[in-house]
């Protein structure tokens, strides 16, 4: 503990970091541009996701990290060991338990409260990017509310797919104003990121950009009338805890193609197996304890 | 041809508009009215003041001097050079549309040719696909492209069939007032005279204002109720198209038309 200041980041960053968050949370959905800090660990492994954690945990912060909705991935795993050393702070694999969350691509199922954060972290903050590579032209574009370009977009997928293809990284208009894009989550997840209780940041470390909603802010995913956007998910259960209502991973189980669908989110999971709830493959009483 | 006439207010009137590059004159002290469904053509040499004038006119340059004062459907006559960058944007994208000369600039390349034609519908809010894609069929059929290349790249269209997209794209949203920048410049002569037959079609059908900046004769005399003729960065001659062409009265007007001078 004493190689390092507390979670790693030197205050005078830690509060220039935390500058940023405020103005993300007062103005819903904004871009803020931060001066990203090194950290021991590459771009793409959520630097930007792990300097707003830092600057957001307190000594008696418990923690959760979670990857694809799993906590023992390499990612996740690295990430909750980098705060136990340079935090010393307890963490968890249980989402009620967790007051500060970070993520890459998913929202745990559990419904968060007012006592939670939850910090995600964000490949390519912006989301005009795709339609509009330079720079100045985005912004003016977002200053202005000059947005026809993300459903020329959407338009495109319908043309080409006949429908709106874009399965992650779903973008959204907060309160009305900034158009967002929700770092790669499914759009299973879109609804969930709409009216929640706990406050959620957005970290983008290559790209220097921190973002945030405020806990009740009102997300809309865009779409046409005549189509309309879906949370959509595989039509199955979950094989292991018979879960209809959560986003599913695919699993191949053998050379045979035997496949099954599991929950994405483990701890999930877990607790529904703990209690008593059983999938198609599941063994009942057999289950983790 | 749809004329003036002595009681309607003007829908466009310049006073004074000056823009320099440093110590050059780009254009100087230029003013004129246009009257709903008048075509103003604007001719003169190379480096006379053509682009650089309707780039001030358009808002893609902010002129030195002058005023730029537009007829708007909601609070009358306005200056748009004094009004707020979003009410420029939005009449940029709903009143006014600007065909470049090099349809590349004017088009969206990596998007399909609905989406190109739809782009201006959906940046006023329109929200339904169908009815986008329905407006983008009958005006790719406006401009003779055929519907099944609706879901194509303009990457893959000739240059012709580029410029009439682009045209369409910038008239689906009904604007009153187009500005041009050498629409036929870059197209073989049979394409050419296509387009402007094309273009003359949907003038008066729409009852369009336009202002065309050429340096071909025959595009004036074929669309254009006057002719303004530009040197130097200032306007020499203007009055109706044919008394310019018939009856020059400035010597340099006259050298244009003799053909002396190769614009
Ligand atoms: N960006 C610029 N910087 C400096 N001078 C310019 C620029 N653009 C145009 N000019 C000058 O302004 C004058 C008018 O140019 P331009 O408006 O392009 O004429 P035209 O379109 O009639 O050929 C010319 O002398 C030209 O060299
Ligand atoms: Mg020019």
């Amino acid at each position: 503990m004493n190689d390092y200041t507390f979670a790693y980041l030197d205050e005078q960053t830690k509060r220039m970091i935390r500058r940023a968050i405020l103005k993300g949370v007062a103005i819903p959905g904004y871009q803020v541009p931060f001066a990203s800090r090194e950290m021991p660990m590459p771009y793409g492994w959520g630097t930007g996701g792990v300097q707003v954690t830092a600057a957001c945990l307190t000594p008696e912060d418990v923690l959760k990290v979670i990857d694809q909705g799993a906590d023992d991935t390499t990612n996740a795993v690295s990430i909750r060991k980098f705060f136990q050393r340079t935090a010393g702070v307890a963490v968890t694999e249980a989402t009620v338990e967790a007051s500060l969350i970070q993520t890459r691509h998913r929202i745990p199922e559990a419904p968060l409260t007012e006592a939670q954060i939850l910090v995600y972290q964000v490949p390519i903050p912006e989301p005009l990017r795709f339609l509009e590579p330079r720079e100045v032209e985005t912004r003016r574009m977002h200053a202005l509310e000059d947005y026809g370009l993300m459903h020329v977009k959407l338009y495109e997928d319908i043309a080409r797919h006949g429908e709106i293809a874009t399965a992650y990284a779903y973008p959204v208009k907060v309160e009305g104003r900034y158009v967002m894009d929700p770092s790669p989550i499914p759009k299973f997840d879109n609804p969930k990121l709409s009216d929640s209780p706990a406050l959620q940041l957005f970290g983008a470390g290559r790209e220097q950009r921190i973002y945030a909603l405020p806990p009740y802010t009102r997300v809309v995913s865009l779409d046409f009338d005549d189509h309309p956007f879906v949370a959509s998910k595989a039509d199955h259960a979950c094989d292991l805890c018979g879960a209809g209502d959560t986003y599913l991973d695919e699993v191949i189980i053998d050379d045979a193609g035997g496949r099954m669908f599991v929950c994405s989110d483990t701890d999930h999971c877990g607790s529904r197996r703990r209690a008593g709830h059983v999938g198609r493959l599941g063994v009942p009483g057999k289950e983790v304890a | 041809m749809m004329m003036a006439t002595g009681s309607a207010a003007p829908l466009f009137s310049v006073r004074g508009l000056t823009k320099r590059y440093g110590a050059r004159i780009g254009c100087a002290d230029v003013g004129f009215d246009l009257f709903p469904g008048e075509v103003m053509g604007i001719v003169g040499e190379s480096g006379s003041g053509k682009s650089t004038l309707l780039n001030c006119l358009a808002g893609h340059l902010v002129p030195d001097a002058g005023k730029v004062i537009f007829d708007t459907r909601t609070d009358g006559p306005r200056d748009t050079l004094t009004m707020s960058e979003p009410e420029r944007r939005m009449l940029a994208r709903t009143d006014w549309a600007f065909v470049h000369q090099n349809p590349r600039d004017g088009l969206r390349m990596g998007v399909s040719a609905g989406g190109n034609v739809g782009e201006r519908l959906m940046a006023v809010g329109a929200r339904n696909y169908g009815a986008i894609r329905a407006t983008a069929l009958d005006w790719l059929g406006r401009v003779e492209i055929a519907a099944d290349r609706i879901d194509d790249r303009p990457s893959g269209f000739s240059g012709g069939m580029q410029q009439r997209l682009q045209i369409a794209r910038n008239l689906v949203t009904g604007p009153r007032l187009v500005f041009m920048d050498e629409p036929t410049g870059g197209l073989d002569v049979s394409v050419q005279a296509r387009l402007l037959d094309l273009l003359r079609g949907l003038v008066r059908e729409m009852g369009l204002s336009a202002i065309i900046v050429t340096h071909d004769l025959a595009v004036v005399r074929l669309l254009a109720d006057r002719l303004m003729v530009m040197k130097g960065g200032h306007v020499v001659e203007q009055g109706l198209t044919d008394q310019v062409l018939d009856d020059p009265q400035h010597a340099y007007t006259q050298l244009l038309v003799s053909s002396v001078l190769q614009v």
